[in-house]
């Protein structure tokens, strides 16, 4: 219905804004319920989702693959950080091409606008920040491996 | 012809070398001038320097002691090339919700009659 706007905002930060035609309520939950991720979260023409797991919650965790038909696929895994129901979502993502990606941090908000909503989402690359809050929530496993392939690099 | 795309793809699908070619963009810059937003080591952003250097999307300068880096021609195509394949990509899955959000408000009003 609107026009998409995707601007790099500072240096690290990669802002997508979108308007949608539904409350706060719906579009939260088609971005968090598997059965309705499954039917938009697709990209280009041809590709299917055939594994969704969402677990909404904090910690929860998160993997989508996806399927082009022709034996060729991908997949992302993450985890949730923060989830307040219908304003705000926050979690964390890499995708494998097959090796991991490093963890993109993602913020999602909605925000409603008369009987619309607006999503802004803001990916965040990793910072100090960051890393503290993951080791806080007891996901220091997963970003050591991250941490130590980088440090592996050097 | 197929190793560049191969290197180019590769480098760019990271996104702490995006995020550099996007820094870049605004303009050259240093090993220390970049490893600070991004709260990395030197090393850490020497090697990714390297393999955006090795796909040949940035160019090292030697001015005295020090070696700004900028975005080559490549790089500047590249990064719109990424970024385009973003764009399309969310734009298609965004132009999806809006008809599951369709069918979503017909259940509610179903299930309110």
């Amino acid at each position: 219905m609107s026009k998409m706007t995707l601007k790099t905002e500072g240096e690290t930060h990669l802002v997508v804004t979108r308007r949608f035609a539904a409350p706060p309520e719906a579009v939260y939950r088609a971005h968090t319920d598997p059965k309705l991720i499954q039917k938009w979260m697709l990209g280009p023409d041809g590709w299917t989702m055939p594994v969704c797991i969402s677990e909404a919650k904090p910690g929860g965790k998160i993997r989508y693959e996806w399927a082009n038909g022709k034996g060729e696929g991908f997949y992302l895994t993450g985890e949730y950080l923060e989830l307040e129901p219908y304003r705000r979502i926050v979690h964390v993502e890499r995708m494998y091409l097959p090796d991991p990606t490093p963890d993109n941090h993602v913020e999602t908000r909605f925000d409603a606008e008369g009987t619309d909503t607006l999503m802004t989402m803001r990916m965040i690359l990793p910072d100090a920040e960051t890393r503290a809050a993951m080791l806080a929530t007891g996901m220091e496993k997963g970003m050591e491996a991250s941490y130590g392939r980088l440090e592996g690099m050097i | 012809m197929n190793a560049d795309l191969d290197a180019t793809f590769s480098a760019l699908a990271d996104p702490t070398r995006r995020a550099i070619l996007a820094r870049l963009a605004k303009g050259e810059a240093t090993v220390t001038e970049l490893a600070k937003p991004f709260e990395m080591t030197q090393p850490a952003i020497s090697q990714h320097l390297k393999v955006l250097e090795a796909a040949g999307l940035i160019v090292c300068r030697i001015d005295g002691t020090r070696r700004p880096r900028r975005l080559a021609k490549a790089g500047i195509e590249a990064m719109d090339q990424w970024l385009a394949m973003l764009r399309k990509g969310l734009e298609k899955s965004y132009d999806r919700l809006d008809n599951v959000l369709v069918t979503m408000g017909h259940q509610q009003k179903g299930k309110m009659q």
